[in-house]
């Protein structure tokens, strides 16, 4: 009776569990299995077309040096965005969760991550119209400035660093927060009654207790960061070729879907090798 | 310095960071009321590329487009993954970390990967571009949202209210739907905006998976900006960001995001 009921339940749960994970199936574990296939094409297996199994997209990447010397480029591009972000974010955080209180401190937290939840290309978007030549930045800085100066930042790295941290910063002071809050403020008080200056404070008490909540958002950072094209692309202009921006060509103007899977595939290898090697500061920021 | 000034000047910080975040597209949402095609100051205000915006068929067929996907992704997610969200709560399945597990690689991993990796797979299958590839794309990635918010709600849940339920005869049906579904309703509720918000914004997936001419919102106003942008597409973008962040300042009404109860 016990062992059927039992079997009953376990049918039941496999029932509500099939829709979902046969979909994360279907649209995401069955597609990269796809791409770790078609990066070892000689050619797409479409139509009439003649293709083996090969080598040769990952020896191009290994051979001609362009692509590493991208990858490179867009891994420095994450590691910039990041610290800066880190940078900014973390003393906001810290105001956020040790400074205001009440629904004031409510109300902020909401005001930092709404952006977080809006779209993402217009945000990148609206830079573009601040940043350009003749444009508000430049006006502002006009109106202030007694002498004639001419801010173009648009088309540069700059731009590109700028919407980007504009872009991913609100990830950082969310996971700061959220470890930062946890902290006991009796701890905080007890090292002040001991006599602690504040830097003591600082560096020995809030940033170790931190530092999970500051790891997970680096990485929730540097990961996109490394893959992304849109941005470099709408900021960069012609000096916005990046490590993804080549990926996307591959795809939709070059049409060399196994070289665009290849190189896709060794960015995957890139971002776990982040993951795994971060994974227990993560496991403890989201417990 | 003392505890008093050093509060002000964190005050004064987090002041400046707002600014950083709200200013670009406060300039935008400003610069789409300005009558000059170029962006040119001084400001003069005019509602003209609202109402051009309002007779661009482009424009506002890829805007419906946007919107009707994101509710059948919102309907499809919340549905499947609130199934899921109840099974991993109420039965002690074998497995139940690597399930756990496996709703990070959507999250995780970039979107180009996947948006690449499901355009090459549904090419391959036959499903082709489109917006059905879009749709299966964009539920993949809002699933896993709408577990981790409805599973946060369910941890507040008694399961004592379901064996009561159950001890006074209720069907496991009933008990689902009269029960426990009532009392997790905001949670269904907060994730099935998230849904809306992944789907309504998302970008990179759509622009691998939808067809040329046939596009959603975002990857149109990314062509747009490519081949030059005009204050159109900041009368459009502006609406945007209008109802994304009307739509996630509602589930906020819902759920806390982790923040304070």
């Amino acid at each position: 009776m016990g062992g059927s009921l039992a079997r009953k339940d376990r049918t039941r749960a496999a029932l509500l569990l099939a829709p979902a994970y046969l979909w994360l199936t279907l649209a995401v574990f069955l597609p990269l299995s796809a791409m770790a296939f078609f990066s070892l094409l000689s050619d797409v297996p479409f139509g009439d077309r003649e293709w083996h199994v090969t080598l040769d997209n990952y020896r191009a990447f290994l051979e001609t040096g362009t692509y590493a010397a991208l990858l490179w480029k867009s891994v420095k591009l994450g590691v910039t965005v990041t610290a800066l972000s880190v940078l900014a974010g973390f003393p906001c955080a810290l105001v956020l969760a040790k400074v205001i209180r009440g629904r004031a401190r409510e109300a902020m937290f909401l005001l930092v991550i709404l952006p977080f939840w809006s779209n993402s290309l217009v945000r990148i978007f609206s830079w573009a119209i601040v940043l350009r030549g003749n444009g508000v930045l430049s006006a502002a800085i006009d109106a202030v400035l007694p002498w004639d100066v001419r801010v173009n930042l648009m088309f540069s790295p700059t731009a590109i660093v700028i919407g980007l941290v504009h872009s991913y910063l609100p990830y950082v002071i969310l996971t700061s927060y959220l470890a930062l809050q946890a902290i006991d403020d009796s701890l905080i008080e007890a090292a002040r009654a001991l006599g602690a200056p504040r830097r003591t404070i600082l560096m020995r008490i809030i940033l170790p207790l931190a530092a999970p909540g500051i790891v997970a958002g680096a990485v929730l950072i540097f990961v996109p960061v490394v893959g992304s094209f849109m941005e470099p692309r709408l900021l960069g202009g012609r000096l916005g070729t990046y490590y993804g921006t080549v990926i996307e060509d591959q795809f939709v103007a070059v049409f060399n879907w196994p070289l665009g899977a290849a190189l896709s595939f060794i960015l995957l290898a890139v971002v776990l090798a982040i993951l795994a090697a971060a994974s227990p500061a993560l496991r403890r920021a989201l417990r | 310095m003392t505890h008093r000034t050093l509060a002000r000047l964190g005050r004064a910080y987090l002041g400046l960071i707002l600014v950083f975040l709200y200013a670009p597209i406060l300039v935008m949402a400003a610069m789409s009321f300005n009558a000059s095609a170029f962006y040119q100051l001084p400001f003069s205000f005019s509602t003209e590329w609202y109402q051009k915006l309002w007779h661009n068929r482009e424009i506002l067929a890829a805007a419906w487009r946007s919107v009707w996907i994101a509710c059948v992704v919102t309907v499809l997610a919340t549905a499947t993954g609130t199934a899921a969200s109840i099974a991993l709560y109420r039965h002690d399945i074998p497995g139940k970390r690597l399930l756990q597990a496996l709703l990070f690689p959507p999250i995780a991993i970039p979107w180009l990967i996947t948006g690449t990796a499901m355009l090459i797979f549904f090419f391959g299958i036959g499903i082709d571009r489109g917006t059905p590839a879009v749709i299966l794309g964009h539920v993949a990635l809002a699933l896993p949202y709408v577990i981790v918010v409805v599973t946060a709600r369910l941890a507040t849940f008694d399961p004592a209210l379901e064996e009561a339920a159950r001890s006074l005869g209720a069907r496991p049906w009933t008990v689902t739907m009269r029960v426990t579904v009532p009392w997790i309703l905001p949670g269904i509720v907060a994730g099935g905006l998230f849904a809306f918000a992944v789907s309504f914004d998302q970008f990179v997936v759509s622009y691998f998976l939808s067809e040329p001419g046939d596009t959603t919102l975002p990857v149109l106003i990314y062509t747009s900006i490519r081949k030059g942008f005009t204050p159109e597409i900041n009368a459009v973008s502006t609406v945007i960001i209008a109802v994304s962040m009307g739509v996630m300042l509602l589930a906020a009404r819902y759920s806390k995001f982790g923040g304070d109860r």
